[in-house]
């Protein structure tokens, strides 16, 4: 992407930035990219801009060994097709994790990473990516209050 | 009215080296750099990390606990770091527009090598006080950099703490009083256009960090008329484990206020996030009517510290975003030809 690229990016950075899509209140069907008029009520949707909880599933992912010039230094990497909770589905890079530990069906959440960095200086391209959904830290508190009660009660 | 802290947010890389695989490297002696230093391993950033990426994650941790702040309501975000991702161009407003936050706020990237955060904490408590806002945040993260074969390559590490400022009822730690203390001394530096920090060995001790943290700190013992019994927690900047565990021994802190918040020796030196990180795991852990004192340090060089009184509002807040701990638990080592890589040392072609 050369420099007279900076314009198309920016016009979608918002959505890439916050998953942000768009929301149909006469059909109640969610869209992601935004949509101007609503693709299933044309005249009659009632269409208004949504942030996406970011909570998905792997509705398919493949592996790429090879990438193009842009992404190459990140292979191998998984592509994944992510099913939002809100049901549209998204392409995404899906990180933290090893090509091996991704499966049909795995939980998903939106974190904010680098996209792509242009060549000879350019911009930087920020936005989603998916990871594996870990909500095992809602139990660390229950530990780590009990653990400075038993440090307390030793003094 | 109180005014202070209103939400935190934490966020750490996943990836982690060992000291032992550093030195394997450069064919240096594994025991005393962990001993001299007291570091077993640090944080290394993926690919696809920067210190516009950790902020983010930090401040959605941060806005996620201070529930009751709406987007449209954050008048300022500063995002102190020395790896902001572009020379020119304002890693402060790429965080504001991916928080919903833009367009009504002022924003802008501090820099003061590793206190540029605390610093824009002051900023905040100052605006959030004359009324000018309702709520600000600082940010501190870094991908910190450390040339190869270099002492600071075995510290040098990747994270971000974020910091909601305001008042009211939300304040689950108010910040009660703050004093700073700057002098300009050369004992690291990066010039414009080098890709590494220079530092001058020793002289990053007595002049430098002691100098500044300990002064810094007695000035606010002084400022408020208290002492170091009247705090429950110490944290530190935290550039190795010795030199804050030696800080808190000479003013007088007993060892085990300073632990809970002392992370260095399994997460690095993440330079501007390193004393708020520590702070965020005291508040992980903190009851209300408790109090911490922190004090950062900057090289070239200055401290700001802080006292402050943690609230009943910790208690139903700190549960809505994950606990540094956990962030330290959850890593994958890697060798260090991948961190070469991760870190792009490798020239190609």
């Amino acid at each position: 992407m050369s420099v007279s690229g900076v314009p198309r990016h920016w016009r979608s950075q918002r959505e890439r930035y916050r998953l942000l899509g768009t929301y149909c209140e006469n059909c109640g069907t969610s869209f992601f990219p935004p949509r101007k008029i609503c693709p299933k009520c044309r005249r009659k949707g009632r269409t208004r801009e949504v942030e996406f909880s970011g909570r998905g599933r792997v509705f398919s992912y493949t592996v790429i060994h090879v990438g193009s010039k842009t992404f190459d230094e990140y292979a191998p990497y998984v592509i994944g097709l992510i099913e939002l909770q809100e049901g549209p589905r998204v392409l995404s890079q899906i990180v933290d994790c090893k090509p091996e530990d991704v499966h049909i069906g795995m939980e998903v959440e939106a974190c904010f990473r680098k996209l792509f960095e242009q060549e000879d200086g350019g911009i930087i391209s920020y936005g989603f990516k998916f990871r594996p959904v870990d909500d095992s830290w809602v139990e660390y508190y229950e530990k780590l209050l009990a653990d400075k009660k038993a440090r307390a009660a030793q003094t | 009215m109180r005014v202070g802290i209103v939400g935190y947010g934490a966020y750490v890389p996943r990836l982690r080296i060992r000291v032992e695989e550093i030195a394997r490297v450069w064919g240096h002696d594994a025991n005393s750099y962990r001993e001299g230093l007291g570091i077993e391993e640090k944080s290394v950033p993926s690919l696809d990390e920067d210190t516009a990426t950790i902020a983010v994650e930090a401040a959605r941790n941060a806005m996620r606990r201070a529930l009751e702040v709406k987007p449209s309501e954050v008048g300022a975000l500063f995002v102190g770091s020395e790896s902001h991702p572009y020379v020119v161009k304002p890693t402060a407003a790429t965080v504001a527009e991916a928080l919903g936050l833009t367009p009504s706020l002022t924003a802008a990237d501090t820099e003061f090598a590793c206190k540029a955060a605390t610093t824009a904490i002051q900023a905040c408590l100052g605006m959030v006080k004359a009324g000018y806002i309702r709520y600000g945040i600082s940010i501190g993260a870094d991908t910190a950099q450390g040339a190869p074969r270099d002492a600071l390559e075995y510290t040098a590490a990747a994270g971000g703490a974020a910091y909601v400022i305001g008042a009211g009822e939300g304040v689950i730690a108010e910040v009660e009083a703050t004093y700073s203390y700057t002098q300009d001394v050369p004992d690291f530096w990066r010039r414009d256009g080098a890709s590494y920090p220079r530092h001058a060995g020793r002289f990053t001790g007595e002049p430098a960090y002691f100098e500044h943290v300990i002064n810094c700190t007695r000035g606010l013992l002084e400022k408020t008329g208290t002492t170091p019994r009247d705090y429950d927690y110490v944290v530190f900047h935290q550039p190795n484990s010795k030199f804050p565990l030696k800080a808190a021994r000479e003013l007088g802190f007993e060892d085990k206020k300073l632990h809970p918040g002392l992370l260095v020796n399994r997460l690095g030196n993440t330079y501007s996030g390193s004393s708020l990180l520590g702070l965020a795991a005291v508040l992980d852990v903190a009851s209300p009517g408790e109090r911490i004192l922190l004090t950062s340090y900057g090289s070239g060089a200055g401290s700001d510290s802080f006292s402050i009184r943690v609230t009943e509002a910790i208690d139903y807040k700190r549960k809505l975003a994950p606990p540094v701990i956990y962030y330290l638990d959850k890593r994958e080592y890697i060798d260090y030809s991948t961190y070469a890589r991760y870190r792009r040392l490798f020239k190609e072609r």
